[in-house]
């Protein structure tokens, strides 16, 4: 089943657009309603690309005039996000993993503990002679050794995914302004911000906020600044033979921080909308969904501690705590809802293309 | 749900409709202790007004998402088109005036517009799309009315109106099948028309009525209006006409809404059961005709007809909800179809003999004729000849009746020895009052929102 595209998730998502092409009341909401109004009969690979576009806002829901009990029972936001989670089941490699941890709390939870599991084990067993700050407990050579691997494997998993995504969706190859559009689009989170709206609907039913989108916003940016701080890092270290423990005032520090803060307290904030907004709107997928930001959130208030703890009798332990959150995010990263980021914004990549192909132009 | 009965209200406003939630909202902004009665479940309320789209409005200058002008002779002129002059011209004037300050008013109680949707760029200048559809308007309204401390009750169906010598002091409901009286210092009925009720469109239209399909709520059958009447008021509209399209035969009875359209049949031959044609269907573009189409099938053979495409046409509309059926013969087709498919077979033969040579232009007029067969198709007659061919069925669906109450032009409402002193309406069930025939896209939502408002404020200002 995994290889073919026509599981009744889709079939159900397809039913459900073709009543909408012939109603479009939504257009204004964002991208899937003119993409799907750009053709008349959808195959698997258009379906899949529609349920990756489509953000979740929920705007169509409430909007709809065929919702249950109405016997066309269209339920948009819910149809697309089932084709999208089973669209990344078929994507994952290897596939052995796929849907492990998007569905599953208990198997992101039972990774997490494994991994701090395994960093205290190397921190007891492992302790360097000498060393500094961090490195007291558990060397650089250890921690490159690990986490090396634990990052590349990721992102190698993930390139495939979205290979694979990009083979059923029949993209084509990719222009600089397609990038620069998603880019734009993911950025501001255009597809959630409801068109005219201007905000979505999500933790008041069909009043409009942009709670969920402002959150987002934490989240990635928190994510994007910290990944920023470990990058910077690396560079420092192998580039500028600057190592580590580094100053309030160096690079790590001015962006770990404040990521760390935004992350933290984003992720609190989208765990907490997801508990008001209606389940039913969504995928079946409530608890990997929420285990996933709550690690998030875990990684960036661990991070927090840990600077806030220099100096202390806590660091080694709450080493061990953040460096097994990040193992273990890094880890899941293909196979739980982290995946979004890559299958969405190849999404946005491929609108982006169609619509520059529409409109005939070729220019960068 | 708390006791309802239990308070004296300022205005109670029967239906949570377009019109009745526009007056909800005016009353409450000036003051009043206003309830809703509605008697849809949640999910369905909001009637009609849940199923449109768009609303007429008149403007000097672009104005939102308008583009140009529409000045309000125009405007009237559009109307006159339509009625064949059954106008009262002092309230349509008084609609298209009113209609340009309440497109920000309107985005001022929640509404939000969007440019008109893709395929209606006919459109663009005169009808204001609102964002979402109807519904999404329906729940802005109910938000702003929750907002405004308005108590509004699902599932509470208005049976009774009790009128004392020209005078409101009450009414009957039925909330979750029990009987209340409910008192209140001003009454606004916007509780739509009569289409939901199939018998009183038997017996208004012939037996035939039995076979309409309902384009919007079932909620609307006209318990109110028929009370009312009963008790005097003065009526308007005939009471044996209702406003019927050709629609999707397929379509659910009740509340198919604006999926089950069909674009095909100027592109199409149509045939009756008996597998005969019997109309020009290329008489004029669309949505100029599909009016007309619903009275024509409703008076074919158990009010249904079949529209025939071939591949050529298939992609020159619209794309429909239900798949056609398909076949690769006429014949086959016929048959799938349910018809005879020899009879279907010797009239689409017969039709495409007639078919001349010359320049098809789906988007316009394009005078290609058919010859010496009656009737002929005077625009867009192509033989119908490459398979696979397409076929639809086509039945009448019924948008709105026209019978209402009588008002003036503060929506008062007129009974039987002058004005009621505090009785106001608004939308469906007054709009005789204004179109007696005829429809013209998006003034049933400015009828609802002007009319709406103003029942409103006079309510209000009555209470003071
Ligand atoms: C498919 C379709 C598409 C349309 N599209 C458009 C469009 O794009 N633009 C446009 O201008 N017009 C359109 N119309 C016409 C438009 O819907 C009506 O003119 C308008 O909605 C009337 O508003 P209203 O508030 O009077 O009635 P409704 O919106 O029908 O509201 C009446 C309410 O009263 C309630 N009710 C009925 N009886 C009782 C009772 N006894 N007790 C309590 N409550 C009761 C009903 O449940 C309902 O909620 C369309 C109509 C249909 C069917
Ligand atoms: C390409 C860029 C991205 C886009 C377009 C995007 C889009 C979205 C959207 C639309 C949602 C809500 C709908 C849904 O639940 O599926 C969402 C949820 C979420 N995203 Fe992103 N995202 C991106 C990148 C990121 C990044 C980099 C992070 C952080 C590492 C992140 C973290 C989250 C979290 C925690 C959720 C909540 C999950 C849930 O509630 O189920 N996203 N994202
Ligand atoms: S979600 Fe409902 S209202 Fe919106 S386009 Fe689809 S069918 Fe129409
Ligand atoms: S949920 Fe929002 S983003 Fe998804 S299809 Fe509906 S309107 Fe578009």
């Amino acid at each position: 089943m995994l290889d073919n595209p026509s599981t009744t998730a889709t079939a159900e998502a397809r039913r459900q657009i073709e009543i909408c092409n012939a109603c479009r009341y939504c257009e204004g909401y964002c991208a899937v309603f003119p993409a799907m109004t750009r053709q008349r009969a959808f195959a698997d690979g258009d379906m899949t690309q529609l349920a990756n576009l489509c953000h979740n806002c929920r705007g169509c829901y409430y909007a709809c005039q065929y919702t249950e009990p109405h016997e066309f029972a269209v339920n948009l936001p819910a149809a697309l996000a089932e084709a999208r989670q089973d669209s990344w089941d078929r994507f994952a490699w290897p596939g052995v993993f796929a849907g492990m941890f998007q569905r599953r709390a208990g198997a992101m939870i039972a990774v997490l503990i494994a991994a701090i599991a395994l960093l205290f084990g190397m921190a007891l067993w492992l302790q360097p002679e000498s060393g500094e700050g961090f490195y007291a407990y558990l060397s650089h050579g250890i921690m490159v050794a690990l986490f090396t691997p634990a990052f590349l494997f990721p992102v190698l998993a993930l390139a495939i995914g979205v290979r694979r995504y990009w083979n059923e969706v029949g993209g084509e190859p990719v222009h600089f302004a397609d990038l620069r559009q998603a880019g734009i689009d993911a950025a501001s989170l255009r597809n959630l911000s409801g068109g005219q709206a201007g905000a979505c609907n999500f933790e008041a039913e069909d009043r409009f906020t942009n709670a969920r989108k402002h959150a987002h916003q934490a989240v990635m940016w928190g994510f994007l600044l910290c990944f920023g701080s470990t990058t910077s890092a690396t560079i420092m270290h192998y580039f500028l033979d600057w190592s580590a423990p580094y100053g309030p005032l160096t690079p790590p520090k001015l962006l770990g921080v404040p990521g760390g803060i935004l992350m933290t307290i984003g992720a609190g904030y989208l765990a907490w909308v997801k508990t008001k907004a209606d389940p039913s709107l969504g995928a079946k997928a409530f608890g990997g969904e929420v285990a996933f930001t709550l690690l998030l959130g875990a990684v960036g208030a661990t991070g927090l501690a840990l600077y806030a703890a220099t100096g202390t009798g806590a660091v080694p332990a709450l080493l061990a705590i953040h460096l097994g959150c990040v193992l273990a995010f890094f880890l899941t990263t293909p196979y739980s809802k982290m995946a979004h980021g890559a299958y969405r914004f190849a999404a946005l990549v491929r609108e982006a293309q169609i619509k520059r192909q529409s409109r005939g132009g070729t220019e960068s | 749900m708390r006791d309802v009965s239990k308070t004296i209200w300022d205005v109670i406003v029967v239906g949570g409709g377009n019109a009745g939630l526009c007056a909800a909202i005016e009353a409450a902004e000036a003051g009043a202790k206003v309830l809703i009665l509605e008697v849809a479940p949640k999910p369905y309320r909001g009637g009609n007004s849940r199923h449109t789209r768009n609303f007429r409005c008149m403007h000097q200058g672009p104005l939102s998402v308008l583009t140009g002008d529409y000045d309000p002779d125009e405007y009237y002129d559009d109307l006159l088109r339509v009625t064949g002059g059954k106008t009262d011209e002092t309230l349509a004037r008084l609609a298209i005036n009113t209609s340009e300050s309440c497109l920000p008013w309107m985005e001022a109680h929640g509404v939000r517009f969007q440019p008109s949707l893709s395929g209606t760029l006919s459109l663009s200048r005169t009808n204001a799309f609102f964002l979402g559809g109807g519904k999404a308007l329906v729940n802005a309204y109910y938000n702003t009315c929750a907002d405004l401390g308005v108590e509004a009750v699902y599932e509470a169906e208005v049976t009774h109106i009790s009128l004392e010598d020209g005078a409101f002091t009450g009414l009957e409901a039925i909330i979750n099948g029990e009987t209340y009286d409910i008192e209140g210092r001003a009454l606004v009925l916007a509780s739509g028309g009569f289409q939901g009720d199939l018998d009183w469109l038997a017996d208004a239209w012939g037996p035939a009525a039995r076979n309409f399909l309902i384009r919007g709520t079932p909620y609307n059958r006209g318990v109110v209006l028929r009370d009312m009447l009963d008790q005097g008021a003065v009526s308007v509209g005939d009471p044996t006409q209702c406003h019927a399209v050709a629609i999707d035969g397929r379509a659910p009875k009740f509340d198919g809404g604006i999926v089950t359209r069909l674009d095909c049949v100027p592109f199409s031959v149509v045939v009756n059961k008996d597998g005969e044609r019997f109309y020009d269907e290329g008489e004029d573009v669309w949505p100029k005709r599909y009016a007309i189409w619903g009275r024509l099938v409703a008076a074919q053979p158990d009010q249904v007809a079949y529209s025939i495409i071939d591949a050529k046409s298939a992609e020159l509309f619209m794309p429909s909800v239900f798949p056609p059926e398909t076949a690769d013969t006429i014949e086959g087709l016929g048959q799938k179809l349910g018809i005879s498919g020899t009879k279907l077979r010797e009239t689409v033969e017969a039709f495409s003999a007639a078919c001349a040579d010359g320049d098809f232009t789906p988007t316009e007029l394009d005078g290609l004729a058919t010859n010496g067969i009656t009737p002929a198709k005077t625009n867009w007659a192509r033989p119908i000849t490459e398979p696979p061919f397409y076929g639809y069925s086509l039945r009448p669906g019924v948008t709105f009746t026209y019978l209402g109450l009588k008002v003036d032009q503060t929506a008062r409402v007129a009974g039987p020895d002058g004005d009621l002193l505090n009785v106001w309406a608004a939308g469906e069930i007054m709009a005789g009052s204004i179109l007696g025939q005829g429809y013209l896209a998006g003034f049933g939502m400015t009828i609802g929102t002007v009319f709406g408002r103003i029942a409103g404020q006079e309510a209000a200002k009555h209470v003071g």
